[in-house]
């Protein structure tokens, strides 16, 4: 599925990741964890070819093709999905407008028949349904005026519509309070697949409890320093970040 | 991001072509003789001919305005020539069949087919080139509801007490440098009167051109709507690429008599000049309309051409209970600079007015809105409510707001909305990580930016105006 091999980044000249290797396997849940500024977001950000990340060495294969090259919105049509931590707004572009459009786009370029407009309002509806959110979010502006839980769980929705090989979901718990945590895990849980697979960025072992990682890596001054089960991640929350730093 | 978007820069100017007919244009320079000769040239009445005169002896004493946010060198008038016209309009072509064939390719060419059949369904057209009318389609159709719709000069000939009430009622002789010199030497327009009680049963459309090197066009719109009728007129422009400067001095006056409706949409694309800022139509427009006794106004403009833009379509509320509206995207691009707004004058009581301004700025062009509401002593429980929102493209263009808010009436509301945003890198990359290509991206956040103008725009037309923002924003964002 992912291989990332050495990945080396800078943003604005500063160098963020410092030789990350990371392997994930079709179907798997890998939660990366780490101290503010340890690069978690960047690494998010690099994957899904954000302007602005330079990638100074290292590779990045995604099913066994390097999208170090490829533009960003190629890659979102190979199958990438990151969801965002702050998802922006879009004023006067609808959501059923904008996700249209993602889903033809991507649909297209994987060759796939287009959806006729009714069938694509359907699934739409399906799918706000399933995060518990009101089918009139469909002709609101794209994340205009929602909530911060209202926008994660549009996030998840439209990792459902897409129907992406992997999802980076990128401190997609911050801000939510335990009803919205438990729609989002439940989305993600929805999603699994025996070829789907998951990259969790988060601060806190609490998501963890409702999506189970297969994987918990720690990332430090960008590489990884440690990786383990799930337990890594309860004894992380139990000693803080500084005891493996020092080991 | 930006680096990214500056790819996207490069987009021809679609509507640029010269079309090669015989023309019949005068020498260069403006003086009474050139007066009287449009005016022999339109074989106008002697009244006609008395009040361009007087116009051009009030134009001489006033001095070309430098208070817009706009920076251009100023036209010299000695070298433009005030009246062009294709020699085969010598003797009027009675139909269409008599046009010369090359004009009607032209306008074939820019998507506006002349003959009927092939017309937008329900839109009748007045076609101007350079300084004359030559055609009008559905005329026969338009006159069996009252509906009169031609040119302004078949007008002063067929409804002179008409044109000789209205004329200059709107916007007088004296009005500003440019209208002054519109009264002087305009050549044609078109003229709409809609009788009472009459809801026009098509879209009337003008569409100007301007094909000649060296010309101004000064056309001259009159639209009266008699009480308790209704219209909804759509005004497009274009005109060749070329190298130097053109002037374009427009006025337009709507006469909204009681209980009557008039709906003016603009599609303004002329040629904004090239991505170094050569070029390009100066477009110095005047546009107003007075509203009587419940009668309503609404201006509806989407401009995306000129080098120069200097417009602010304008509603006089005399009546009681009348209802202004101005609904505008503008966008400029390149070096192009526009300062328009509108005017809303509230004389009558409970007059109301809306105005929706939406600048988009990119490349190093500015744009600046400039927009008046006045309250006067007697416009008891006037309302007015503004939104003025600008949208930046890169780093290098400007958005200004300019409005001006006198009240004279202790209980006029008048409320006043601004926002500036930019097209941010996160948006542009929600939309890339999503799947969707830059241009798509930015061409889609635009136009939700300017949705509630194009809601206002005549079906027919809020398409074709989708469109052109996204044909002129390819070359534009960077």
């Amino acid at each position: 599925m992912l291989t990332i091999k050495n990945l080396q980044a800078d943003v604005e000249e500063k160098n963020i990741l410092k030789g990350l290797s990371l392997d994930v396997k079709p179907g798997e849940i890998h939660a990366i964890m780490g101290p503010n500024g340890s690069g978690k977001s960047t690494l998010g950000y690099v994957l899904s070819g954000r302007e602005g990340y330079q990638v100074s060495g290292g590779s990045a294969e995604l099913n066994g093709e390097n999208i170090l090259e490829l533009e960003a919105d190629e890659r979102a049509k190979k199958g990438l999905f990151l969801a965002f931590q702050y998802p922006v707004e879009i004023p006067g572009v609808s959501n059923m407008e904008f996700l249209k459009a993602s889903v033809d786009a991507t649909r297209e370029y994987q060759g796939k028949e287009a959806l006729d407009t009714v069938s694509f309002m359907k699934l739409a509806r399906e799918k706000c349904k399933a995060v518990n959110l009101d089918p009139s979010f469909l002709k609101r502006g794209v994340n205009e005026g929602f909530s911060g839980g209202e926008k994660k769980r549009n996030e998840i929705m439209q990792m459902m519509l897409l129907e992406p090989s992997l999802c980076i979901l990128d401190e997609t718990d911050s801000g939510l309070d335990i009803d919205a945590l438990q729609v989002v895990a439940d989305g993600v849980n929805a999603c699994r697949d025996e070829n789907r697979s998951f990259i969790i960025v988060t601060h806190y072992q609490r998501l963890l409890d409702y999506i189970v990682p297969d994987k918990v890596h720690v990332l430090s001054d960008g590489k990884i320093i440690k990786s383990g089960d799930k337990s890594l991640a309860l004894e992380l929350e139990e000693k803080g970040y500084s005891w493996i730093e020092k080991e | 991001m930006s680096d990214v978007i500056d790819e996207y820069v490069k987009t021809e100017y679609e509507a640029g072509f010269v079309t090669d007919v015989d023309s019949e244009t005068i020498a260069p320079g403006l003086s009474e003789d050139v007066i009287r000769f449009i005016s022999a040239k339109k074989n106008e009445p002697d009244w006609l001919l008395e009040w361009r005169l007087k116009a051009y002896k009030a134009w001489l004493e006033m001095d070309e305005p430098e208070w817009a946010h706009l920076n251009y060198p100023k036209v010299n008038l000695d070298e433009v020539s005030f009246y062009s016209a294709p020699k085969s309009m010598e003797n009027a072509p009675k139909s269409l069949d008599e046009v010369d064939p090359e004009l009607i390719a032209t306008y074939n060419k820019l998507g506006i087919p002349l003959h009927e059949q092939e017309v937008l369904a329900g839109v009748a057209v007045d076609i101007v080139f350079d300084s004359v009318s030559i055609a009008t389609t559905f005329k026969e159709k338009l006159a069996e509801a009252g509906v009169v719709f031609c040119p302004i000069s078949e007008a002063v000939h067929s409804h002179p007490e008409l044109v000789k009430k209205y004329l200059g009622s709107v916007v007088p002789q004296k009005d500003n440098y440019f209208a002054a010199l519109n009264c002087a030497v305009f050549s044609d327009g078109s003229f709409v009167y809609i009788p009472k009680g009459v809801r026009c049963p098509m879209e009337l459309s003008t569409y100007f051109r301007i094909n000649e090197a060296n010309t101004g066009q000064f056309e001259r719109t009159l639209i009266i709507a008699d009480e308790a009728s209704h219209v909804s007129y759509l005004e497009g422009c274009t005109a060749p690429m070329r190298d130097e400067n053109q002037l374009h001095a427009a006025v337009v006056e709507l006469v909204c008599l009681d209980d009557a409706e008039i709906k003016y949409s603009t599609v303004q694309n002329w040629y904004p000049g090239d991505e170094n800022g050569l070029g390009g139509i100066y477009n110095f427009v005047t546009k107003r309309g007075v509203c009587h006794t419940n009668a309503k106004i609404s201006w509806t403009q989407v401009e995306t051409g000129s080098a120069i833009t200097w417009k602010y379509p304008s509603v006089i509320l005399r009546g009681d209970n009348s209802i202004g509206e101005f609904y505008s995207v503008a966008l400029t691009r390149n070096f192009q600079q526009a300062d328009t707004g509108t005017k809303m004058i509230h004389l009558g009581k409970n007059t109301k007015s809306t105005i929706i301004s939406k600048g988009i700025s990119a490349g190093k062009s500015s744009n600046a809105y400039r927009g008046l509401v006045r309250m006067s002593p007697r416009a008891d429980g006037a309302r007015n409510f503004t939104q003025c929102d600008s949208l930046l493209i890169g780093d290098q263009c400007a958005a200004h707001t300019f409005p001006y808010i006198e009240s004279k009436h202790p209980n006029a509301i008048i409320e006043h909305e601004a926002t500036t945003s930019k097209v941010s890198d996160d948006q542009l990359f929600l939309c890339l990580q999503r799947g969707i290509e830059t241009e798509k991206a930015v061409s889609m956040i635009v136009n939700g930016f300017c949705k509630e103008v194009f809601k206002e725009l005549p079906m027919e037309f809020a398409v074709e105006a989708g469109k052109l923002l996204e044909v002129s924003l390819e070359g534009s964002v960077g």
